[in-house]
């Protein structure tokens, strides 16, 4: 049976090359897609073409070297991580000098934010944009990152996440609409007036640990109910000088009344 | 006491009331039995809900899960073990408050009623026999005569609460130098805080921040039985371009511009760690005192009357990040004796 041998052989060749096909594939689209380009595999083109859209978009605050200027900091070796937060969150460009650059819709698309990210990282060596597997959180302790969120985030962001005021009219915003990425962008690059938590003092693991009690915070089923803006005292004294006096003088009212 | 008393309760309905009350109307309640009755069958429900309520608290005590949640729309997510006992309870001692007052108003006799007044003070000749049945003892005692007695009695009257104020001392040891000093000494090495990781001057980039405390904390917490000395030990680490600080509070108290300073707010005691990167300063969420760490520390905004204090820090044979020595000033808020 010969024939029939190399026949089922020919036909076993094909799937096996098609199944390797498929993963090869797919798991190049889970990695690429989830974490963008990552600057390790920056093409020469790609920091051509963001070398281009830098010196249009950016170059005016940054210097044409990146080096800074009084408008603008250095970006030599804030790395393609400090780009992507930036950029993809719309912070950046600035649309006028303020304390903070606000977050609002971005006006690059994800390739140009990949090759200005390709372009910069091209510079000098800085935090890179984080792999699907720096944000797998599935080993992470959600107790741990609580922990680690009291004592190195909840003092600007609030202990629920809600953001607070700082000096001058900046502010550390909401972490309620952060994806995992941003979040640990901002944890490497320390943007703006955030300061940074290199993997050095703060590893991968604790990162993880973090972005996971963000992420509970985002899902958050206060148990308490009503959690009037997670504010602390201000909302719920307002709210019980308010509502829960006002019931009180209205059943003093009714008590005190005349009866027809 | 005197038979003035006895005619109050009845005076308002008096013939000739001292003060005329206005024209007494009665109520639906007083003139139509129907509406009597109803207002009687609208307390005995409440009081009989309240009843059922209470039993109600005990069903839902024993058979609601404590796991479970419910959601409330706009309140948001609740427990519904939490929620059911609370409007079970809540709701009984409310209706019961509810009916009391209901049957009190409804109900209850309504009639006016003056209450007047008699004269507070005594009559003289209260006054006047007690006055001389004082001056009777007086003379009778010998007080005024017998001077060595009156002497001696003041004076042990005047001595009698001073073991009331020497046993104050029970109330614990003085401070000390408690106040001045943290457990912080040369060569202690500076861990992060909660995971406890010795640091090396390269794992900080310029930006970094570090809530940090000295190695080995936990054990003397035990031995000391006590959060203070870790409350007071509390550091933060940031790290600037040299070329940043203008000044320190000593020299080269930095370790290639990683700047050490005490964590804890010198207005009240606040911890503070709203370090803000670009411009070095580190503010105070309770009352806005912002210090700047590239300035030796100094109050630039605020209620804060003294700088941060900055501990000297440098590296030990391992290369580890180590204090250089203790806090040369007292952290955290001022006390009296502190000084200037």
């Amino acid at each position: 049976m010969t024939s029939s041998s190399v026949r089922r052989h020919k036909a076993t060749g094909l799937a096996v090359l098609m199944v390797g096909l498929l993963t090869t594939g797919i798991g190049y689209a889970a990695v690429t897609g989830s974490a963008e380009a990552s600057a390790p595999t920056a093409s020469a083109s790609q920091v051509e073409a963001g070398k281009k859209l830098y010196l249009e978009g950016c170059a005016t605050c940054h210097g044409l070297a990146a080096q800074g200027s009084t408008d603008g900091p250095s970006l030599i070796g804030v790395g393609a991580a400090a780009v992507d937060f930036q950029v993809s969150t719309g912070r950046m460009p600035l649309a006028g000098p303020t304390n903070q650059a606000p977050r609002k819709p971005y006006s690059y698309s994800a390739d140009d934010v990949a090759a200005l990210a390709a372009f910069v990282s091209s510079l000098a060596p800085g935090p890179a944009i984080p792999t699907s597997e720096d944000l797998n959180t599935d080993e992470a302790s959600l107790a741990e990152g609580g922990e680690l969120f009291r004592t190195n985030c909840a003092q600007c962001h609030n202990f629920a996440g809600k953001g607070g005021a700082l000096s001058e009219g900046k502010y550390a915003p909401s972490l309620m609409n952060s994806s995992d990425k941003v979040i640990w962008e901002a944890m490497t690059t320390g943007p703006q007036n955030m300061p940074n938590f290199p993997d050095t003092t703060m590893p991968a693991e604790q990162k993880q640990a973090i972005i996971k009690y963000i992420k509970n915070l985002q899902n958050g089923d206060a148990p308490g109910g009503l959690a009037l803006g997670s504010f602390g005292p201000v909302t719920e004294g307002v709210f019980i000088w308010t509502a829960g006096l006002g019931a009180l003088l209205a059943a003093a009212v009714w008590i005190g009344a005349k009866v027809r | 006491m005197s038979d003035t008393t006895t005619d109050l309760a009845t005076t308002g309905h008096g013939d000739e009331p001292q003060f005329p009350l206005p024209a007494h109307h009665l109520r639906l309640t007083d003139t139509d039995p129907r509406a009597a009755r109803r207002a009687e069958r609208q307390v005995a429900t409440m009081f009989a809900l309240s009843a059922l309520l209470v039993v109600g608290f005990i069903v839902a005590y024993v058979t609601v899960p404590t796991e479970n949640f419910v959601s409330l729309g706009p309140i948001g997510v609740v427990n519904s073990s939490n929620l059911l006992l609370g409007l079970s309870f809540g709701g009984a001692v409310l209706l019961i408050g509810i009916g009391a007052i209901h049957w009190a108003k409804k109900l209850m006799a309504d009639e006016e009623v003056t209450d007047e007044r008699h004269p507070v003070g005594s009559p003289q000749e209260d006054k006047d026999a007690a006055l001389a049945a004082f001056q009777t003892g007086v003379a009778e005692s010998g007080f005024a005569e017998r001077k060595l007695v009156r002497r001696t009695l003041l004076g042990a009257l005047a001595l009698f609460p001073v073991p009331l104020i020497v046993l104050l001392k029970d109330m614990g040891p003085l401070p000390g130098t408690s106040l001045r000093e943290t457990v912080w000494k040369k060569g202690d090495r500076i861990v992060v805080d909660v995971t406890k990781q010795p640091i090396r001057p390269e794992d900080l980039r310029v930006g970094t921040l570090v809530s940090a405390s000295p190695e080995g904390l936990s054990e003397l917490q035990e031995e000391q039985g006590t959060q203070n000395a870790r409350a007071k030990a509390s550091i933060i680490l940031v790290r600037m371009r040299p070329e940043e600080i203008r000044n320190q509070q000593g020299e080269n108290w930095d370790y290639n511009g990683i700047l050490a300073f005490s964590k804890i707010c010198t207005h009240v005691g606040c911890p503070i760690a709203l370090y803000q990167q670009r411009t070095h300063h580190l503010l105070c969420p309770c009352h806005q005192s912002t210090f700047d760490l590239a300035d030796s520390g100094n109050v630039v905004f605020g209620p804060a009357a003294r700088r941060m204090p900055q501990l000297p820090i440098t590296v030990d044979d391992e290369g580890y990040l180590v204090a250089a020595d203790g806090f040369q000033e007292p952290v955290g808020p001022s006390f009296w004796e502190r000084g200037a």
